[in-house]
């Protein structure tokens, strides 16, 4: 019940707080230069050049505070040692290159770098094809775009219920060992086995971003303007040119984006490998690599920042394409 | 595309059934989960979620009575009693757990010391002695039965208020809602500054929102939580709602700015020129009419909020009392790794609140992705 008291008096006093930030300055800027007056004009024109700041300054603050200056302060510490009180220059960089855990959780990002933005986007591109076609597209689409809406937790017991095993001659529980038992193999401990259990792991991802794909490229297979379709028709194209050869090569631009974004979530990854593997077996990635370092046993936070900032220095390219994408289509 | 000279009709079957195909890959996972969340935890082990529908084969043992169950019939003296529960079928039963299932139902076996067992085809069973019973304990008898499909609530009942999801629960909407309304406000001043007001450095601050939307969290974890401890917050509710209004804000800037930009231009103009505050249109126009694009970045906040573990573990305590659902269901997935009946009804409590959303507010959700860009975890 506290609690609730509690959530409910932040909600009042953050919405009150910003409302009465907002309309209090606008009311106190307007009370300093007040646009009547001998020197009206005079006043209007400074007026108006401080009021984007008012609108501007809670949410510079809060960036500022919580995305920039971590940035910053994690790239101060990776140079610093363990409790940050020692400058001990690129010695922790020097240790990551060394250190085989994290060359494992590097080759490891690397794979899914490659393997879940490519599958996500194919089954998104295929999904939204095939859904475009049908009668009950839209009910399909909501079940393929579902996973989006559950937790990475959430979909880590879900598949790892998928994955589970059970001695041999037992029955088996988890679907995907009771179809291999069924056509007569072996029933396998898929998540300890080396290699192979991380695709198991990006699997839950790649379920998890089809949907997302999915939405966009419907969206943008739809924008093809129809004439071009019509005129490949006539000429004798075949459904699988038709969208070999004139619908993918119009949607390149839009299969880019789902690519770097999904690229996005995947140089972050961390809850998926967090509950189902926690890293072991061979499964470890940057992300869970860090909170180890940070969180775990006697922390290092010189170590954990150098990850982190690895990880940012991989964001970094297509954080510049964004940004400079964005800049073109605001001209 | 129907009606096409290129559709053939055969091709509409393929894309029926790939579709029918898809659909059932991408749905089968979660509800092969909630199947065995309604399941007894006995048949939940006994036989996999797609057999529920069907009677279960499962081997147990049952005591018989002991002595003092023991009544004389002339010169015997005689144990009975039932093997089954209802419901049940007998299909074998045994004396010994190296063959739990050596006697067919209503055989007659010979034991140590003289003793007759008989369990009959409906699970009576009839132990008799010519001498009187000593045991305070009673024999095993091995069965193998057949039972028919149960579904049960028990499970759900059982996590909410035993497993400590309940509080759980409270805690995750505690943590979700201010810190999906919050934001909205904050960023939405922001974003009409950055598309309708003329400022130098204008152009800069919005390359620098679309840079700030890809920062890996993962950096901010450290940093901040040495600064809350500085500043007296330490880890708690005040400090986790701050931390998301400032992981959302960039993505509730640029999805709002990129929506009140392309709100028609004369409306405002006009408004200006009737001598309307720069706050009176804010308040007035742009805030109504941009209801779709906050409806849009409400979801993704409250998804991305709730379904959130990292930023729930590191600012908020690690206590039962003080974890959320996420942070629930890590544990158990630690310590309760082969319960499935648990993991799979807590679970399906963590993800039920974020469907039903998905669901009822799918347009805006699908809007919101098209406006361009999406947050990953």
């Amino acid at each position: 019940m506290e609690q609730f008291l509690l959530a409910s008096g932040t909600i009042v006093a953050g919405v009150f707080g910003c409302v009465a930030w907002f309309w209090g300055s606008n009311m106190a800027l307007d009370a300093v230069y007040p646009a009547r007056g001998p020197r009206a004009g005079r006043n209007m024109r400074h007026a108006s050049a401080i009021r984007p700041w008012l609108f501007l300054g809670p949410a510079i603050l809060l960036l500022s505070a919580y995305l920039v200056y971590p940035v910053i302060n994690s790239a101060w510490r990776s140079f610093n040692d363990a409790d940050g009180a020692r400058f001990v220059g690129l010695k922790n960089y020097q240790w990551l290159l060394a250190d085989g855990k994290f060359h494992e959780s590097l080759s490891n990002n690397m794979l899914w770098l490659v393997t879940v933005p490519a599958l996500s986007t194919l089954f998104g591109l295929v999904a939204a094809q095939l859904t475009d076609r049908i009668r009950w597209g839209n009910f399909a689409k909501s079940m393929i775009f579902m996973p989006m809406a559950i937790s990475f937790v959430g979909a880590g017991v879900i598949w790892k219920f998928i994955y589970d095993f059970r001695g041999e001659g037992l029955e088996q529980i988890g679907i995907l060992n009771a179809i291999v038992v069924y056509f007569g193999g072996m029933p396998q401990t898929w998540l300890v086995t080396p290699f192979w259990n991380s695709f198991l792991l990006m699997a839950v991802l790649v379920w998890i971003q089809t949907g997302f794909a999915m939405v966009i490229l419907s969206a943008a297979l739809r924008g093809i303007p129809e004439e071009s379709i019509e005129a490949a028709i006539l000429d004798g194209a075949n459904p699988w040119q038709v969208f070999m050869r004139i619908k993918v090569p119009q949607i390149w631009g839009t299969i880019a984006v789902v690519w770097t974004t999904i690229t996005i979530v995947v140089l972050k990854i961390f809850d998926i490998v967090f509950v189902m593997t926690n890293g072991e077996w061979g499964t470890q990635v940057l992300a869970n690599l860090m909170y180890n370092w940070m969180f775990r046993g006697a922390p290092d936070y010189g170590r954990g920042s150098a990850i982190a900032i690895v990880i940012m220095l991989l964001v970094t390219p297509i954080m510049i394409w964004n940004i400079r994408n964005a800049r073109r289509e605001m001209r | 595309m129907e009606g096409h000279a290129g559709t053939r009709s055969s091709l509409v079957w393929a894309a029926n059934i790939a579709t029918a195909l898809m659909v059932l890959l991408w749905t089968i996972p979660t509800f092969g989960l909630l199947l065995t969340s309604l399941r007894d935890r006995d048949q939940i082990a006994a036989s996999g979620w797609w057999k529920a529908p069907f009677a279960s084969e499962q081997n147990s043992f049952v005591r018989a009575g002991t002595a003092v169950d023991q009544v004389a019939e002339g010169a015997i003296w005689v144990i009975v009693g039932n093997v089954l529960d209802e419901g049940e079928k007998l299909l074998a039963w045994g004396t010994n757990s190296r063959v739990p299932g050596a006697y067919a139902p209503d055989a007659t076996v010979t034991l140590a010391n003289d003793q007759v067992l008989t369990v009959a085809a409906d699970g009576a069973y009839r132990l008799t002695s010519p001498s009187q019973f000593t045991e305070t304990r009673g024999m095993r008898i091995f069965v193998t039965t057949l039972s028919p499909p149960r579904f049960t609530f028990e499970n759900y009942t059982r996590v909410i208020g035993a497993e400590g999801l309940g509080q759980a629960f409270l805690n995750t909407f505690t943590v979700t809602i201010p810190a999906t309304i919050i934001p909205i406000l904050i960023a939405a001043f922001a974003a009409y500054a950055l598309a309708w007001m003329e400022f130098p450095g204008r152009a800069l601050l919005i390359a620098a929102i679309v840079g700030l939307l890809v920062v890996p969290l993962q950096l901010a974890l450290i940093p901040l939580l040495k600064l809350h401890n500085d500043i007296g917050l330490g880890k708690g509710y005040m400090g986790i709602w701050l931390a998301h209004t400032g992981f959302g804000l960039p993505l509730a800037i640029y999805l709002l700015r990129n929506y009140m930009v392309g709100l028609p231009r004369e409306i405002i103009e006009s408004a200006r020129v009737d001598g309307a505050s720069d706050f009176q249109i804010f308040r007035r126009i742009i805030l109504p009419l941009s209801f779709p694009a906050l409806a849009s970045f409400a979801i993704f906040q409250f998804l991305w909020v709730w379904n959130d573990l990292l930023v729930a573990t590191v600012f908020l305590g690690n206590t039962r009392e003080q974890l959320v659902m996420t942070g629930v269901l890590r544990e158990l997935m630690g310590s309760r790794g082969g319960d499935w009946e648990i993991l799979a009804a807590s679970a399906f409590v963590s993800i039920a609140i974020p469907l039903v959303v998905f669901f009822a507010m799918q347009k805006y959700l699908v809007r919101g992705l098209l406006a361009g860009s999406v947050k990953g975890g």
